[in-house]
C-alpha cells in the first residue's frame, strides 16, 4: 500500500492510469510511476520498503507471501530513477527468493537495506 | 583514450536507447546487523558487504568503489525522504489455555490502538502463538482464536475492519525454545505488527 506520495504518482494498472495517493493498494504487476517533482513510498505486506524519487518507474514483478507459514517471493524491477529499498520478512526468512533488478543487473540480498540509480533507463 | 570495445558498447547503448549507467550503494542496516547484496549482471557478480559500499555500471566499465553518506544524501535523498515509517511490532500475552489477555497486556492494547489510528494509511497484522501444551492443530485453533479475539477488540475499538488481518501460527515459532508440554508464558502471545 502507498503510504507517502508526493508530487505527481501513479499506478498503472491492466492499461489503467490511476493517481496514488496514501491509501492507495499496489498490486502485483503494477507499474509506479514518479514525475518530475514526485516521490512515492510504499510498504508490502512482508513488511519490505520501497520509495522512489523523481522521474522513477518502479514494476512490482512478483509478489507472493503467505502470513500462516511466513513463505513467499518478490521480484521487483527498476527501470529508471532511483529506489530505496529496506528489506522485510520474506528476505530475512528465504533470502534466496528475493530479487531486485535493473535494466542490465539482478541484486541478491541478504537482510538488508540499499539504493539503486538507474539513469537513462527504459520508459516502459 | 578510447578503446574498441567501449565504443561497441556506446554504439549498442545508441541502438538500443538505454545508455544506462546504474548504481547500487549498500546502507547500513537500521538494526545494526551486517547485510549485504550481490549485484550480477551476464558477465560478473559483486559483493558490496561493508555500509557504503557501492557498484557502478557504465558504457565502457563497470567497478565498485566507496561511496558515502554525503554521496547517498546527494543522489537518493527525495527517495529516502518517502521512505515509508518502519513497521513496528508489539506482543501481547495471555493467560493460560485460554484467550484472556494479562494484565500488563490489556493496558498495552490501549497505546496500539492509539499508534493504530495515527500512522497514515494503516495496515495491521495480527499473528497468533501458543506454547506447547496441547496438540499441533489444537494449538493451531487456539492461536488463530486469540488473533480473532484481538482483531474483533481492534475492531470494537474503532480500527477499520479492512485494515485488520488475523492468522494463527500455533505453537511452531515459540518465542522461547521449549520441550513439548511446557507451559510457558512467554508463548502464549499474539504479535501485532503494525505497518
Amino acid at each position: 500500500m502507498v503510504k507517502t506520495s508526493k508530487g505527481q504518482v501513479t499506478v498503472e494498472r491492466h492499461g489503467q492510469k490511476l493517481v496514488a495517493v496514501v491509501g492507495t493498494p499496489v498490486e502485483v504487476g503494477d507499474k509506479v510511476r514518479t514525475s518530475s517533482d514526485g516521490a512515492v513510498g510504499v510498504t508490502l505486506r512482508d513488511n519490505t520498503l520501497l520509495s522512489a524519487g523523481p522521474n522513477s518507474l518502479i514494476v512490482i514483478e512478483k509478489f507472493v507471501f503467505d502470513n500462516k507459514t511466513q513463505d513467499g517471493s518478490m521480484s521487483i524491477g527498476i527501470r529508471k530513477g532511483t529506489l530505496s529499498v529496506a528489506t522485510g520478512k520474506i528476505a530475512k526468512r528465504t533470502p534466496e527468493s528475493v530479487d531486485f533488478h535493473t535494466p542490465t543487473s539482478v541484486l541478491g540480498v541478504r537482510g538488508t537495506e540499499f539504493v539503486i540509480e538507474v539513469g537513462e533507463g527504459r520508459d516502459d | 583514450m578510447i578503446r574498441p570495445g567501449s565504443l561497441a558498447g556506446i554504439a549498442a547503448c545508441l541502438l538500443l536507447g538505454a545508455c544506462a549507467s546504474e548504481r547500487v550503494v549498500l546502507l547500513p542496516s537500521a538494526d545494526g546487523h551486517r547485510s549485504a547484496v550481490v549485484v550480477r549482471d551476464q558477465q560478473s557478480e559483486l559483493l558490496l558487504d561493508q555500509p557504503y559500499a557501492a557498484a557502478v555500471r557504465r558504457v565502457g566499465g563497470n567497478g565498485s568503489y566507496q561511496s558515502s553518506p554525503e554521496e547517498v544524501n546527494e543522489r537518493f535523498s527525495a527517495a529516502l525522504a518517502a521512505q515509508p515509517p518502519r513497521p513496528i511490532g508489539y506482543v501481547l500475552y495471555f493467560e493460560p489455555g485460554g484467550e484472556l489477555l494479562t494484565p500488563a497486556s490489556k493496558a498495552e492494547f490501549d497505546k496500539i490502538r492509539k499508534e493504530i489510528a495515527e500512522r497514515a494509511a494503516s495496515e495491521v497484522m495480527v499473528i497468533g502463538h501458543t506454547d506447547r501444551v496441547g496438540s499441533l492443530p489444537s494449538n493451531d485453533e487456539l492461536s488463530k482464536k486469540r488473533a480473532e479475539g484481538i482483531r474483533e477488540l481492534l475492531i470494537q475499538s474503532g480500527v477499520p475492519a479492512e485494515k485488520l488481518e488475523a492468522v494463527g501460527r500455533g505453537e511452531r515459532d515459540p518465542l522461547l525454545a521449549t520441550e513439548d508440554e511446557v507451559d510457558e508464558p512467554k508463548n502464549r502471545r499474539v504479535e501485532i505488527n503494525l505497518r
